[in-house]
């Protein structure tokens, strides 16, 4: 098998391995906690005959190995079971216009936030310890230590309700009509979204930038007379970008956290408000697909860095003959 | 690393004892560096002024938290500077009272997070191949879900209580520490004092505390600093989301989430809490910041 294949079958069955095991972490945190699950979800006044239902519905009174082979079986099949709010009702139904909604959000959110990133962490590096770079790490600086809710509380107070009065403050999304008539709604949690992931990326590109622009070969096509942009773009941007990749999975990933509290601030119909309505009313199926669906994101998206590193690096590449 | 060391009549005579006894400042050199940094000054000052605020705010406060001064989301009076919140009660009052909780909670919960972190990451660091493959791959699970979904999912189930709370945003930090750890004391089992150390017979756990943690110290002061920043900013979006401390209680992410329905009318009940809360991340952010600068340039004169 060459090597460079083996490799990235070593990387998708960590990969696989991972995921299992985030499995038996959220199974563990919903149904296998040392406390009577039941008793938690029903609170203190239930009767014992709606105690001894609940159970029976989840499979509570199976031995624990059992029921995560059983509640594992359904999930590969995609079934998460019934939602124990709206009763009777697959969770994986409930959710299916929400995953779209957050996944435009983050869509939207990565779109700026990313080329934005780059290109300030690129013109920060150019520009090192100028004035521009100064102040693009200490705001850099500032953002990265913001929780996100203040950050996007700032911009409603900026933008939606005292000072200017041009967006509207929640982003109530109309299920009748299309995302892409609605877009207004979208510009502030993408926006809160977009300076909570910038200064991470720009951060780390422009570390990686500089690395690239005093190394010989950018010194070389600067010698043989080619523009400061054109070696910045063509020749620098290229190999700076292979080491971020990681990171910015990661923040892609961190995204996919991000919204639940942005959803939630701005009323946005996604998985991260389903999560905290989850949580607030203890609807363990619900929490359990969606606990497991972020963490898939994150792995996937690690994987692919993972997999997309190693195909771009000539040095791993040529390391492993 | 490629120190070579110099044969000198010290470390011929006590060549153990030398590391141990140098090494204890430092940590104190990390803190005197990245005092030479003006962002670092202004970190502390920020942190002090928020501390003193939440510490000093209670006995300040002109009313009780709970005491009704005017109709819900009155503009500012002089009775109530800031106006009221959402049931009528003074919010400079209830800003006054509502640090103690952010604070204290975010300290207990970063601590417990480095306690936990620093514990797997020596283990792995020094135990080395099965074990440190084992626990860092463990840990990495964990390091699947963001921080607040973890939170959210392990007190899912019993529900939002403070202690639960605190352990859980704990744990969410603990594998992330254990990561820095684990690097940090990976390299300096490899020194001699450490080999020393072995070879004089000391036990594993002797060697962890006495060797190689006062070592590690200065890495770990970063991301203390680091931890509590986030610590911060989780403690206070869980109250924010419903689910930190529950009414009555005068908090700042509380009172984000009960006010932010009157922002228009009456901002003062959401804007306070919201400043302070990000002043003070920024505060905690510049010190970690000041002192990750002290440590790469001690790293760098070190390597010369």
């Amino acid at each position: 098998m060459p090597p460079l294949l083996k490799l990235i079958l070593i990387r998708l069955g960590l990969g696989a391995l991972t995921l299992l095991l985030v499995s038996v972490v959220v199974f563990w945190a919903t149904q296998a906690l040392p406390t009577d699950t039941a008793q938690a979800i029903l609170g203190r006044e239930a009767t014992p005959e709606r105690l001894e239902k609940l159970r029976e519905k989840l499979g509570l009174n199976r031995p624990v190995y059992e029921q995560y082979a059983s509640w594992l079986a359904d999930v590969v099949r995609g079934d998460f079971g019934d939602s124990l709010v709206q009763q009777d009702t697959p969770v994986t139904k409930l959710l299916r216009t929400r995953v779209v909604n957050s996944a435009a959000l983050v869509f939207v959110a990565a779109l700026v936030s990313i080329p934005f990133s780059i290109l300030i962490g690129s013109l920060s590096a150019l520009w090192r310890d100028t004035k521009f770079d100064v102040t693009v790490s200490t705001g850099n600086l500032a953002l990265a230590a913001l929780p996100e809710f203040v950050v996007g509380i700032g911009l409603v107070l900026l933008f939606a309700t005292n000072v200017f009065r041009v967006m509207p403050a929640v982003s109530r999304i109309d299920p009748g009509l299309s995302l892409l008539n609605q877009l207004d709604l979208l510009i502030l949690p993408a926006a809160t979204l977009t300076l909570a992931v910038a200064p991470y990326v720009s951060r780390i590109l422009r570390a990686s930038m500089i690395e690239v622009l005093e190394s010989e070969y950018v010194m070389m096509a600067r010698l043989k007379g080619l523009k400061g942009p054109l070696v910045l773009w063509r020749h620098a941007l290229p190999n700076a970008i292979a080491p971020t990749l990681q990171v910015i999975a990661l923040n892609l990933a961190w995204l996919a956290g991000g919204i639940v509290v942005v959803e939630y601030l701005f009323a946005y119909p996604g998985i991260g408000q389903s999560l905290v309505d989850a949580v607030a009313n203890r609807d363990l199926p619900m929490i359990q697909a969606l606990c497991l669906l972020i963490a898939a994101v994150y792995v996937v998206l690690n994987l692919l860095a993972d997999i997309a590193t190693i195909l771009v690096s000539p040095r791993l590449r040529t390391g492993l003959r | 690393m490629s120190e070579i060391p110099k044969v000198t009549d010290s470390n011929l005579v006590e060549p153990a004892s030398t590391p141990g006894s140098g090494r204890s400042s430092e940590w104190s050199e990390t803190l005197r560096n990245a005092w030479s940094f003006g962002r670092t000054k202004i970190g502390v000052a920020i942190f002090i002024a928020i501390v003193l605020l939440a510490l000093l705010g209670p006995v300040l406060a002109p009313h009780t938290p709970t005491e009704f001064v005017g109709a819900p989301y009155s503009r500012p009076s002089p009775n109530a500077l800031f106006g009221a919140d959402n049931l009528g009660r003074d919010v400079l009052t209830r800003v006054l009272w509502g640090g103690r909780t952010v604070l204290g909670l975010s300290i207990a919960a970063t601590i417990i997070g480095l306690g936990g972190g620093i514990v797997f990451g020596l283990i792995a660091g020094y135990a080395r191949r099965f074990v440190d493959e084992t626990v860092m791959r463990l840990l990495d699970v964990l390091l699947a879900f963001p921080q607040l979904v973890l939170v959210l999912l392990l007190i899912s189930v019993v529900g939002p209580k403070l202690w639960l709370i605190v352990l859980m945003v704990g744990l969410s930090h603990a594998p992330r520490v254990a990561r820095v750890t684990r690097a940090a004391a990976l390299e300096i089992s490899q020194r001699d004092f450490v080999k020393a150390a072995e070879a004089l017979g000391e036990s594993r756990v002797r060697i962890l505390a006495t060797e190689i943690l006062p070592n590690i110290t200065s890495p770990l002061l970063v991301e203390f600093g680091l931890r509590l920043t986030y610590s911060i900013g989780l403690i206070a979006a869980l109250s924010f989301l419903g689910f930190g401390l529950q009414p009555p209680a005068a908090d700042w992410g509380l009172m984000i989430n009960e006010n932010r329905v009157g922002v228009a009318v009456q901002p003062w009940a959401v804007a306070l809490p919201v400043l302070l809360i990000g002043i003070l991340t920024i505060g905690t952010n510049l010190i970690a910041d000041g002192m990750g600068r002290a440590l790469i340039g001690i790293e760098r004169r070190a390597d010369v």
